[in-house]
């Protein structure tokens, strides 16, 4: 079978039967010359530099220019191609990933920044963590699903928040221009209640 | 059944068209491209400078002499440039590409090209005449009539004795209102990847993106490469969004990229920043409507007067079916004998107006039920009775002279989306809240409306859609068609639809990517009309595939069916063997098993148009609903927020009740930034505030939960019985949102969006400037000619 993007793609969407788009592989793209990113910046220069931080639980280490984005060095450099660009000026949250301990639009960190740091990106989640997501709605076309799971799962993890702010004042940093947000609401609020019931099933 | 490709979404495994890696054994990596474009709105293309400093070998560039074929984006009128030539006529008009590995080095270049162009004269308000030098569209007749320069398309309908009834009639209402350009923001912004297959006489050009019709795409490049269907090969990646937005315009990026790709050999990635996205890409078309009402004493209509103008942009794209469909939904869901509509769409230098979610209706429906409570507030009238002694009943017609016969209760509509807002309780608690609050002004509107699902007229009969299901060997199978999955839930639906018709467990149906050189066309997806019309062939070509296998259609099991399919293969192979066995020297294998269940358009029976006179079965199937919005103002702030809004409508039957409610939900909320926070700084007929952060789409926390609630009524020739329901929801919020703000301010909005800035003017009018909108309309006042006759003006035909 031919190793290539599209029918990585084809079996992703389980509905897909192999598409028989053989000649675009799945070799790693990006630049000719590039030795590591090529940055964001028009100046980008050739100063690569060594950065190791925690990335989905695991250790990694990769070289990136100073003027790269987090989203690229993930994207083109990592292959973690899960988390989107929708607006690259941090507007949208399409790209959104947890650093440390907050949910950062990754259009907007150097990726230098994240050196010795824990990243945890979309790719980090099951189907089952997603799963209330999935029954309410919260995805339609997908490109801001990313985003908006990684939020999700940063305030799940976090009921506490929800004592001072509203579920939609805590989603209002990303973008969707599908659902109208009824879905991930809901969505989000199913999966709140289910925590809360196993804590207290393992509690009580 | 849950969203299909749900999980791999919401976990980062789908993959679209920027997260795919081409790359060309052994003939070297892919490109990066760009657009170089034109600064200025209008003008002759007098030189194109390369800075020296750049090292341009490294470039693959292309300009509108490497197009091998006709040098048009092929649509409607083809007067659309692929690159511009000699002239441009909008800014951010493609000239020239670019492709080079670095994306960087493509940025440095695009600001190293210097494209010298002398100006003239642009037009960027179509309510103002054009100037001899601004006519640039309708100077070719020689007997030309005045008022048609620059006008791309006019449409008429008639109905009754219009001046008669105005004769006879108590009262009359006039009014215009007009509605503002939108984007689509489709989270992923336009992207495709162009790459070539084989070499010679017999390459093929395949083009990979994000896009709402492989087809039309495919149409486009065979014209501008001049190449035979079979040398083009488009296929659709998952796509992140299109609202329309992906209905026309990728043809120009698919060509763009497959330019670059046939110079370098090599594949090329196309994918717009947001920023480009926002500058270059359609949007919706701006519009100005003015109605002329005649109605008796006790409010019935008795005649309706409609002028329509909407600003088309530099080039037809889609504008004409755009106009069409917001001529035949102007007059809105009520009964009047005498109606008369003048369309027309003009040329203007703004970026071209394209296809958007509602396709001119929203900006009619806008109009239509903002002039009702106008109406209902001059007669002294309650604006939901007003609407109930005017909606159609079955055995009426529209404006069209279609006559509704569907047996839906339109009534019931209004009742339902009534009960659920709280209408009557809500509407005695704002007068309370308003009589005591200092600051917050409350109040509730509605909008009573319909969409037509489907192509208009005969359009569904011309595009003659086709659809396949493939029985695969394993007793699987497969459904081949065009219709794209952009987030609306094509493949759900589909799978839902196949399974149920052959009996078969979802897992057991596979959806075909859109791929030209595998699926045969069945449409485009636009216009609603996936669930309701390639749906219905879905379950006829699964019929069909039951017939070849000599099951009935009565209720064989799915079992049958699975055991049926991997027969036939079987059968099929043993034939193969024994003919392979005889011949000896074997023929040509044929790789695909032709198991295959087909379906064809048919226009159901006694559907009858007229596109000449403009009358007749404008649609198959209409959609009918009520919406209701509640605002709170802040006097303070001027920004009107919406705090509760109902949608209630009949579509037939609801396929999937998630699916459905997501597509109500989301485009309630897609209208409510319409109405509200969507404004444009133009600039050189161009967006100015071309970002996120100014350019302001709704937030979670901008809008309240949208409750939601169906009734249904089964078309027999739709899917299971559906209507479109794609569209819908763009046409309502607009309308029912200013009317609740008429009713909290006691004002008269007759514009959206209503920003801030256009409240202020409407609760602390400007002194010379008492009323800044309907009565001040350029189209009205700014020429001599406005207050001759009923028909005078730019509005007028
Ligand atoms: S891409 Fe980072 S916020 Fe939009
Ligand atoms: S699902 Fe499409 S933008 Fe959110």
């Amino acid at each position: 079978m031919a190793s290539s993007d599209l029918d990585a793609r084809s079996t992703s969407t389980v509905a897909r039967p192999t598409s028989p788009v053989a000649t675009i592989t799945g070799a790693p793209a990006g630049d000719d010359e590039m030795v590591c990113g090529e940055g964001s910046g028009e100046d980008g220069t050739d100063d690569c530099i060594d950065i190791e931080f925690s990335l989905n639980g695991e250790s990694t280490s990769v070289l990136v220019n100073p003027a790269d984005r987090l989203l690229d060095v993930l994207r083109d450099q990592l292959d973690l191609t899960g988390t989107k660009e929708g607006c690259g000026e941090g507007e949208c949250g399409a790209c959104t990933v947890i650093l440390d301990h907050l949910p950062v639009n990754s259009c907007l960190v150097p990726a230098y920044q994240v050196r010795g740091r824990r990243v945890e990106t979309v790719e980090s989640l099951t189907d089952e963590d997603v799963a209330h997501l999935h029954a309410s709605g919260a995805t339609q076309c997908g490109a801001c699903t990313p985003g908006v799971a990684m939020t999700a799962r940063w305030i799940v993890d976090r009921p506490h928040l929800l004592s001072r702010h509203t579920l939609r004042a805590l989603m209002a940093g990303n973008l969707c221009r599908c659902t109208g947000y009824d879905g991930i609401i809901e969505g989000i609020e199913l999966d709140l209640t289910a925590r809360e019931d196993a804590q207290r099933g393992s509690t009580g | 059944m849950k969203r299909r490709e749900g999980l791999a979404k919401l976990t980062g495994r789908e993959r679209y068209v920027d997260d795919l890696r081409p790359s060309v054994d052994g003939r070297g990596r892919a490109l990066w491209a760009a657009t170089v474009r034109s600064s200025v709105a209008r003008g002759r293309i007098r030189s194109v400078r390369f800075d020296p400093a750049i090292d341009w070998d490294a470039f693959v560039v292309v300009d509108h002499r490497d197009i091998p074929g006709r040098n048009v984006v092929k649509l409607i009128a083809d007067d659309q440039p692929v690159l511009a030539a000699d002239r441009v006529r909008h800014v951010h008009e493609p000239i020239l590409l670019l492709a080079h590995p670095s994306r960087s080095a493509l940025r440095r270049a695009v600001r190293a090209v210097t494209i010298d162009i002398e100006p003239e004269s642009p037009i960027f308000d179509v309510c103002v005449p054009p100037t001899p030098e601004q006519v640039q569209h309708g100077t070719d007749h020689p007997h030309q009539e005045p008022g048609q320069e620059n006008v791309f398309k006019r449409l008429a309908v008639d109905k009754g004795d219009v001046d008669a009834a105005f004769a006879a009639a108590a009262h009359i209402v006039d009014g215009t209102y007009a509605t503002g350009s939108q984007e689509h923001v489709y989270l992923e912004p336009q992207g495709v990847i162009a790459h070539i297959e084989g070499e010679g006489d017999d390459d093929v050009v395949v083009v990979s993106g994000s896009m709402q019709c492989p087809f039309y795409v495919q149409g486009a490049l065979m014209m501008a490469l001049d190449r035979e269907a079979e040398r083009v090969r488009v296929v659709q990646t998952s796509t992140g969004g299109g609202f329309g937005g992906k209905e026309e315009f990728p043809s120009g990026l698919a060509i763009h990229a497959a330019l670059l790709a046939l110079k370098a050999r090599r594949p090329v990635k196309l994918i717009y920043d947001r920023g480009e996205d926002l500058e270059a890409s359609t949007k919706r078309h701006p519009s100005w409507v003015r109605h002329r009402t005649a109605l008796d004493a006790d409010g019935r209509l008795l005649a309706q007067d409609i002028d329509i103008v909407m600003d088309a942009g530099a080039y037809v794209t889609l504008s004409p079916v755009v106009l069409s469909r917001g001529v035949i939904h102007a007059a809105g869901p009520y009964r009047c004998a005498n109606v008369r509509i003048r369309g027309r769409c003009v040329l203007s230098n703004r970026v071209p107006f394209g296809a958007f979610r509602g396709f001119g209706a929203p900006q009619t429906l806008f109009a239509c039920e903002r002039h009702m409570d106008r109406i209902a507030h001059q007669l002294g009238l309650d604006p939901v009775s007003l609407r109930r002694v005017n909606l159609l009943r079955d055995g009426d017609s529209t404006a069209t002279s279609q006559t509704i016969r569907d047996g839906s209760d339109r009534s019931a509509v209004i009742d339902q989306a009534l009960a659920m807002a709280g209408w009557y309780e809500k509407r005695a608690a704002h007068r309370a809240f308003n009589a005591t609050e200092p600051w917050l002004r409350r109040g509730i509107g509605l909008a009573v409306f319909h969409h037509g699902a489907g192509f208009t007229g005969s359009g569904e009969v011309y595009l003659d859609s086709r659809v396949a299901v493939a029985g695969l060997p394993d007793g699987r199978v497969e459904v081949l068609t065009a219709a794209t999955e952009m987030g609306q839930g094509t493949i759900t639906v589909f799978t839902q639809l196949a399974a149920d018709r052959l009996g078969l467990p979802p897992e057991d149906v596979l959806i075909a990517q859109p791929d030209t050189a595998r699926v045969p066309d069945s449409g485009p997806t636009v216009a609603s009309r996936t669930a309701m019309i390639v749906g219905r062939l879905v379950e006829r070509a699964c019929d069909d595939l039951r017939d070849r296998l000599g099951l009935g259609p009565e209720a064989s099991s799915g079992d049958a069916v699975r055991r049926a399919i991997i027969a036939w293969h079987e059968d099929y192979a043993r034939r193969e063997q024994s003919s392979r066995d005889e011949t000896r020297d074997g023929g040509v294998a044929t790789s695909a098993p032709p198991l295959l269940g087909q379906a064809r358009y048919q226009a159901p029976p006694g559907v009858l148009w007229d596109d000449e006179r403009y009358r007749g079965d404008a649609y198959g199937a209409f959609a009918w609903a009520t919406y209701v919005a509640e605002v709170e103002v802040d006097l303070r702030t001027y920004s009107a927020r919406v705090i509760d809004f109902v949608a209630v409508q009949e579509i037939g039957k609801v396929l999937n009740e998630v699916l459905a409610r997501g597509q109500i939900q989301g485009g309630v909320v897609q209208g409510i930034g319409w109405a509200l926070s969507e404004s444009f700084v133009w600039r050189d007929g161009a967006m100015a505030n071309a970002q996120l952060t100014n350019y302001v789409i709704p937030t979670s926390d901008d809008v309240p939960s949208i409750r939601v609630a169906f009734q249904e009524n089964p078309y027999p020739h739709g899917a299971q019985g559906a209507k479109g329901i794609g569209e819908l929801p763009m046409d309502g919020p607009g309308p029912a949102i200013a009317n609740a703000i008429a009713a909290a301010l006691d004002v008269d909005p007759c514009e959206i969006p209503l920003t801030p800035e256009t409240l202020m003017d409407l609760i602390d009018p400007i002194v010379d400037d008492a009323s800044p909108l309907c009565d001040a309309d350029p189209a009205l006042n700014n020429r001599p000619s406005a207050t001759e006759g009923a028909h005078g003006g730019l509005i007028g035909s």
